[in-house]
């Protein structure tokens, strides 16, 4: 007697052992230089995405006492209410608005973590969410896996990418659910000013949508103040607030930032935040209020270091032809590659492979960054002004050839 | 914003141009006036009379000699003097300072007055540069000498900091 066993139908018919939802997002753009870069040397990387500051010693120091106490156990789902207590403070004395450090404020592993919450606490499947384009890597993503729909939102050099809210309202529908703002913008460096956020902020309110403000880089800002998209008339009660200690303290490694928003939206994130993460590491928490407490000199002078290296390197990239705007925040230059007449992918990977000088090409931040390249100034000014000179090299080549 | 004891010709634009010399004294006049966003003249300008003024009294490189394997001897000497009348210790610090021995001469609180850093090339050099030129000066009651062992930090820099961890070379 023969028994065949039978294959389950759904099993067989799905090929595929990964969800369709994860499998229709692409792959980073950015790995195959990845590649690429393994097999060189003397690169000038301008591709990188953190400061090379180290974190400041004596936020390293209070994170080894911490240590050296036992602070090695869980803390609350939401953080330590000592951290969410000083950045209730930070958040009220810096710009205005007011937070309830018991149930508004959560600790959350960086910014990334945060976003990932917001998306999941409110989206339903299908619902839209308009994302300005380009924009942080990984915003669309984030709304795909939470089941949401991407709009994008063009911006253009022509603007210096500052967002046009009409753009917002023209295509706000009965599904747009929320806005997604990353201002100083990663990979632009642009930072609209209050007037701009404050329309934008007026068709969140008409249209009775969600902000998702992501405002890892607040502290990055140049001879402007940021604008709190949570401190903009009727915003408060709005927006999800996201931010960090990465880029303002040099603590990439830490993995912590945190998320600040009404209580009910703050209910919905720790939902998925205790079943998921728990909570974020209580050593990085020790030391982010090392870094609110005592950093802000710290801050300071990483930040006038920025601002001197990013005017060396606008007007680098202008002279030799890359066209960029002044970018007003973070710590990215934002130049087109038009001059060379080559897209921003074939000029990112020439230049790695001819003049070691490694860029990340924009389209890898959305459509609307075609044609330009991200050009990090997080690394010392002698690298900064090499990485000129080959790139100017590498410019009046491809304009001769 | 500006402190009330400043000089007045010395700006805010100034302070910034200093600070920047102070750390990275090779910058040229291009360099700095694009970091200060100040016209190259305007920069030239003021180093000039920064230099003039004596406000800007010298730029300096900082090498770690220990690593070329030539680092001369160093010593620090503690200088207890009897202040003058109306010159205190001025005099006696102005004399010692000419010496070319004399890396340093700083006037402190404390158990003692003076603190002198002295380089020669051998440990004699320094000892006889103490005992037959600093101590017999007229003022100088007596000297206590430190030999330098080695300098771990100096002027903000660590001389033998390691290397920082790579940074991913591309990350979004």
């Amino acid at each position: 007697m023969q028994t065949i066993s039978e294959p389950p139908v759904e099993r067989s018919a799905r090929k595929d052992r990964v969800a369709a939802r994860v499998r229709g997002v692409a792959p980073s753009g950015i790995r195959r230089f990845f590649e690429l870069i393994q097999t060189m040397d003397d690169v000038i990387s301008l591709g990188v995405g953190e400061p090379d500051f180290t974190t400041p010693w004596h936020i390293r120091e209070a994170a080894i006492y911490s240590l050296e106490r036992g602070f090695t156990m869980y803390t609350s789902n939401l953080g330590l209410i000592e951290l969410r207590r000083a950045l209730a403070d930070h958040l009220a004395l810096r710009y205005g608005v007011a937070y309830d450090p018991g149930d508004e404020i959560l600790i959350t592993f960086g910014v990334s973590e945060g976003l990932d919450l917001a998306m999941r606490a409110i989206l339903d499947p299908g619902d839209e969410v308009l994302v300005p384009d380009p924009g942080y890597v990984s915003y669309a993503p984030c709304v795909t896996f939470a089941g949401g729909v991407v709009r994008p939102v063009p911006t253009s050099a022509t603007d210096g990418f500052r967002p046009r809210p009409a753009d917002f309202a023209d295509r706000v529908t009965t599904t747009t659910r929320a806005v997604l703002l990353g201002y100083p913008n990663n990979p632009t460096g642009t930072a609209p000013n209050r007037e701009t956020l404050s329309a934008i902020a007026r068709v969140v309110a008409e249209r009775d949508l969600i902000a998702v403000s992501d405002e890892i880089y607040d502290r990055l800002i140049y001879g402007r103040e940021h604008v709190c998209f949570a401190s903009l008339p009727e915003m408060r009660d709005r927006t999800i607030l996201l931010g960090g200690f990465s880029k303002a303290y040099a603590m990439t490694g830490w993995r912590v930032g945190y998320a600040a928003a009404p209580r009910d939206l703050l209910a919905g994130m720790l939902k998925i935040h205790q079943y998921t993460a728990l909570c974020a590491s209580i050593t990085s928490q020790m030391a982010a209020i090392e870094a609110l407490k005592n950093g802000e000199a710290a801050v300071t002078s990483m930040v006038e270091e920025y601002d001197r290296r990013r005017r060396v390197i606008v007007k680098g990239l202008n002279d030799v032809g890359l066209t960029c705007h002044d970018p007003e925040g973070a710590f990215y230059a934002f130049p087109s590659t038009m001059a060379t007449g080559q897209s921003d992918e074939e000029f990112a990977e020439h230049l790695l492979l001819e003049e070691h000088v490694a860029v990340v090409p924009g389209s890898a931040f959305g459509a609307c960054g075609r044609n330009h390249v991200r050009c990090c100034y997080a690394t010392s000014l002698p690298q900064i002004e090499e990485a000129l000179r080959r790139i100017d090299t590498y410019v009046k080549r491809k304009r001769q050839g | 914003m500006s402190n009330p004891g400043r000089r007045q010709d010395v700006d805010d634009l100034s302070i910034k141009l200093l600070k920047l010399l102070e750390r990275r004294a090779a910058l040229t006049i291009g360099e700095l006036a694009t970091m200060l966003d100040a016209p190259p003249d305007e920069v030239a300008r003021r180093i000039h009379h920064l230099e003039h003024a004596r406000v800007l009294v010298g730029r300096h490189a900082l090498i770690n000699w220990e690593r070329v394997g030539e680092e001369p001897v160093a010593a620090l000497i503690e200088v207890r003097v009897s202040p003058q009348r109306e010159v205190g210790f001025g005099a006696v610090a102005a004399r010692i300072a000419r010496f070319p021995e004399a890396r340093s001469v700083q006037l402190l609180s404390g158990t003692y007055d003076l603190a002198v850093e002295v380089t020669g090339r051998t440990m004699k050099d320094v000892a006889s540069f103490v005992s037959e030129k600093l101590a017999p000066l007229d003022g100088v009651q007596g000297t206590t000498t430190h030999f330098l062992l080695k300098r771990y930090k100096e002027d903000g820099e660590v001389f033998d900091e390691p290397e920082p961890p790579p940074r991913l070379p591309y990350a979004p």
